[in-house]
């Protein structure tokens, strides 16, 4: 088949409407005599509730309502689908009843015509607070002794978990040196631009509710609601309209989602939430906040013998969705693009008095590849190797795919060196070293810093979800011949409304605009798993493929009969299907490349008729066989009518994805300022259908990751205030703070699916962090330093280049 | 106690009697319908707000409809002109300058502004002209060459 589409730079369909201002995001939506939702938060960490009063506020212009934790005892407890032996899990309330467990934590919800009256309202309600004991540092919550959050566990250990294979210990025993170090890896807020947002419709005749909310997981969160408001899951609608960013804070159930639903049940009316920036620094999940450490033993050659990581998992005060699942997936990437016999993580998961952790961008997964490149730069240091050679000799070669690590996976497919030298090539490694010798020598403090990364991504194998890995696609051809793709997947930015597009007009033998690709609204599209984790073209791309191929062994069959010939000596190319050896041989072949046009012409007469399928006796339309289809008058004997099909695709295993990152930084001796000299990444993500897509996620992926490394951090105060509660003391990376990206690709297909791809959506985030802290650590070097907690700030470094 | 403010909003007259508090945002969003513009931070932080008021960049979320009384205003729904796009609008489609699109109308605002003072910026300019926005998604590069696509293409 000719690829017209498929691996182009295809400008997205998604862009026009967002560029001018047409999309609709949530508050973009407007119904008639639409209520507004504001809620009063906790200002203390940890507190007991004495007095919620509300009657001033009732007595509010506008105010039609107000809610407290008592009046929603009926709602069921906000989810949590991470399913460990053991793990404690309390019971997570829509809003406060007796306690308030973070700054932050819902206690009332306003309801009013108009948001300026519901948010003056706020200001009303009086709420009295019995303060208690505030545990913060997830080190000291890990200890006995101290105060407890949930009372009925007797502990702030929320579980404990040890993983990985290998004798540990022995591998330890065995190793001419075994290297540790404590490693910070400290909490992030996923910022999307677009907060959460929630619009609920009850139609009580109907007894249905839509509920519109800016979620990555549409069928997940009307399956969660259904059960949290006690209601027929298909009486409740789902539908995500544009999206404005995730990077997984909107992989979740919220409170909010649900109570908004309720409270449109309850006054009869649409009701509207628009979380405010502050709202989602404080109740929006966080990431990351892990405090490990990490033991890595070698042979003198720089071998790796073993590794093993202690960690506490700081997981805020409740469980959302995944919270507790995220360490987990931290212990599977222990190995890296290593071969590691021996490896064990011990996790000790505990409650503290801040906002859940949950999954960001990586989820788990940038935790690990950030311990393990630095452990890896580590051993260079201990052993005064360079930190590629000691990489280098402990790749697995390509022929040992798939490759099982210690952690317990067969990683796909790999060529760790191809992506490394390629990068080396790029960034003239040899060079850069020499120009390091000589800025030394100048006293100039240069580092080069090296990351090589693999990631997992297509999750995945249900076996290893919590609610499902696979993900869903309907095909079909409309009697007009347009194609609709509706997917399970919900992109908000990834760009799959392209790129599913270009795939569809690819195998469909179509221009894309004949193709339009429906996803997020649960009463259209088929029952779907959603996007995060790396997943929507991997598992979603290939249920769309297949849906195709089903599709098209029907189409042939309706073709041959048209044909009047045997469906074995039928083809299908470039949207026709053609019978060899049938009559009319001397029939006119048109060019094979010509894209055949809709063959129902618009505005014509008589208006409303369709017009016979076309079938030259040779040739026939995907178009035609749509229309013979629909019409059914002369379909092959006991043939269904019709031309779509549907597929939910299993995948087998999960991706990996892999890459190198080299960082170059200088440092102001002066300022301690860190600037970037050249960064150079080098991804492979298996094939790619549009590689200005994937260019956009890498790009979008380092700046999170140099976010982390350099400038992010949420920060609680010891009494458990939340200190980064804006986007003034929150510090996300803009323009100027930014080196120019390198990117090159090399391309190693993934076996797990018949597309070949594996996925990109977190690449950056996971490679580039360590790439950056490396190179900050190795320009250090000469003043002694082996390693530095994120986010590395100038005071930190002028502090030891001044020391 | 209200107020009568006169408003030019992409090009028509507009006239409402508002709440002294209310926001310019909200009165595009909710008096006019203009929901283009959109609400990011609502400290002047993110940028997604940007609106051009005569001429300047202006995050429209820090600013009350009544201050623009009497005022030009042009919102993203305004910058293309008989169906065709704005070089910013264009370079951000060819160049893949947005992938939620959330941030990317006051992005583009700020931009267009940019240019009228730059007609044609070096990257760092381009980005030191952008610092004002926030976008989560892009990493800015394709933003940067989005805008540097414009000005070649400004005519």
């Amino acid at each position: 088949m000719r690829q017209k589409y498929v691996g182009q730079r295809v400008k997205r369909t998604e862009d026009p409407r967002l560029i001018q201002g047409l999309g609709h995001y949530v508050d973009d939506i407007r119904l008639p005599d639409t209520l507004h939702v504001a809620f009063v938060r906790s200002i203390y960490a940890h507190a007991r509730l004495t007095r919620v009063e509300v009657s001033e506020a009732l007595q509010a212009p506008g105010v039609v309502a107000v809610y407290t934790g008592r009046d929603v005892e009926k709602i069921g407890p906000v989810p949590c689908a991470g399913a460990l032996p053991d793990l404690k899990v309390p019971d997570h309330r829509v809003l406060a009843k007796d306690k308030v467990y973070f700054v932050g934590h819902p206690i009332a919800a306003v309801v009013a015509t108009d948001p300026y009256l519901a948010r003056d309202a706020i200001d009303l309600i009086m709420v009295d607070y019995e303060e208690l004991p505030v545990v913060v540092d997830a080190e000291t919550a890990a200890q006995d002794g101290g105060a407890i959050i949930h009372e009925q566990f007797g502990t702030n250990v929320a579980y404990k978990l040890t993983a990985g294979e290998g004798d540990i210990d022995a591998a330890f025993a065995g190793s001419d040196h075994v290297i540790k170090q404590r490693i910070v890896n400290q909490r992030l807020a996923p910022v999307a631009m677009e907060g959460r947002g929630v619009l609920a419709r009850y139609y009580p005749g109907e007894q249905e509710l839509t509920v519109w909310s800016s979620t990555q997981i549409p069928h997940l969160l009307r399956t969660q609601l259904a059960i949290m408001l006690g209601m027929p899951e298909n009486k409740l609608r789902v539908i995500t309209p544009e999206v404005g960013g995730g990077f997984g804070s909107k992989l979740n159930v919220y409170a909010e989602e649900a109570l908004l639903g309720w409270i449109s049940m309850q006054t009869g009316k649409p009701a509207k939430w628009i979380e405010t920036r502050r709202e989602n620094m404080q109740a929006t999940i966080h990431g990351r906040d892990q405090i490990g450490v990490i033991e890595i033993g070698c042979m003198n050659d720089g071998t790796l013998t073993g590794l093993r990581y202690n960690v506490i998992a700081d997981l805020g005060a409740y469980h959302q969705l995944l919270t507790p699942a995220i360490p987990t997936l931290t212990g599977l990437m222990l190995s890296g693009c290593y071969k590691i016999p021996a490896i064990q993580i011990n996790v000790t998961a505990v409650f503290t008095n801040k906002m859940a952790t949950d999954a960001y961008r990586g989820a788990g997964r940038p935790e690990a590849t950030y311990a393990v490149e630095r452990a890896v730069d580590l051993v260079a240091a201990e052993l005064g190797l360079d930190v590629v050679e000691v990489r280098q000799r402990n790749f697995p070669q390509p022929d040992e795919f798939p490759f099982k690590t210690a952690t317990g996976l067969f990683y796909d497919s790999g060529n760790y060196q191809a992506a490394l030298a390629k990068a080396l090539a790029n960034a003239d490694y040899t060079k850069l070293r020499a120009e390091q010798a000589q800025a030394r020598e100048q006293g100039r403090i240069m580092g080069i810093g090296i990351s090589t990364y693999v990631e997992i991504c297509a999750l995945g194998p249900s076996q290893a979800m919590p609610a499902g890995g696979w993900e869903s696609a309907t095909v079909r051809i409309e009697p007009t011949g347009a194609v609709t793709v509706l997917t399970g997947a919900s992109p908000h930015g990834q760009g799959q409304e392209t790129s599913f597009a270009q795939l569809a007009a690819d195998e469909l033998g179509v221009e894309m605009d004949a193709v339009t690709v429906i996803h997020g609204d649960t009463s259209i599209v088929q029952y779907g798993i959603g996007t995060f984790g790396s997943r929507a073209t991997a598992v979603g791309g290939t249920a769309v493929y297949i849906a195709i191929e089903r599709l098209k062994e029907k189409a042939l069959k309706i073709a041959a009969h048209l044909l009047g010939a045997d469906a074995a000596s039928v083809a299908f190319l470039d949207g026709k299907f053609t019978a060899h050896g049938a009559q009319n041989n001397d029939a006119p072949v048109s060019d094979p490349g010509e894209v055949p046009a809709p063959i129902v012409p618009m505005g014509q007469d008589p208006a409303g008729a369709l017009p016979e399928p076309e079938a030259d006796g040779k040739h026939v339309t995907m178009q035609a066989v749509a229309l013979a289809a629909h019409l059914a008058k002369d379909l092959p004997p006991d043939m269904e009518p019709g031309l779509s099909a549907t597929y939910f695709f299993e995948p087998k295993n999960f991706t990996f994805p892999f890459g190198t990152h080299i960082a170059v930084v200088e440092i102001d001796r002066d300022t301690g300022e860190i600037k970037f000299q050249r960064y150079v990444a080098v991804d492979d993500c298996g094939k790619v259908l549009n590689p200005m897509l994937v260019d956009g996620q890498v790009h979008g992926g380092i700046v999170q990751a140099l976010g982390q490394a350099l400038y992010e951090e949420v920060v609680y105060d010891e009494q458990g205030q939340l200190v980064t509660g804006t986007l003034m003391d929150y510090a996300v990376p803009r323009a100027h703070m930014l080196p120019w990206f390198e990117l090159d690709r090399t391309e190693t297909p993934s076996p797990v699916n018949p597309l070949g791809v594996k996925g990109v959506g977190e690449a950056g985030t996971i490679g580039a962090t360590p790439a950056i802290v490396n190179a900050v650590v190795d320009a250090l070097a000469p003043f002694g330093i082996r390693h530095l907690d994120m986010p590395l700030k100038p005071e930190t470094i002028w502090r030891i280049v001044n020391a | 106690m209200k107020k009568l403010i006169n408003v030019n909003v992409n090009g028509t007259a507009r006239s409402h009697e508002v709440e002294p508090r209310l926001l310019l945002v909200h009165y595009l969003r909710d008096v006019l319908n203009l929901t283009g513009t959109h609400v990011g931070c609502e400290t002047s932080l993110c940028g997604a707000c940007t609106v051009n008021v005569d001429g300047q960049a202006v995050k429209s979320c820090t600013m009350f409809a009544v201050q623009a009384d009497g005022a030009n205003v042009t919102t993203i729904e305004g910058l293309a002109h008989d169906g065709e796009l704005h070089p910013v609008q264009q370079g951000f489609w060819e160049c893949h300058g947005l992938q939620c699109g959330y941030c990317t109308p006051g992005m583009i605002m700020c931009a267009a502004q940019l240019l009228e003072r730059n007609a044609s910026p070096s990257h760092a300019e381009i980005r030191h002209g952008l610092e004002g926005n926030l976008c989560r998604c892009t990493g800015y590069q394709h933003i940067v060459q989005a805008v540097e696509y414009a000005a070649k293409n400004r005519g």
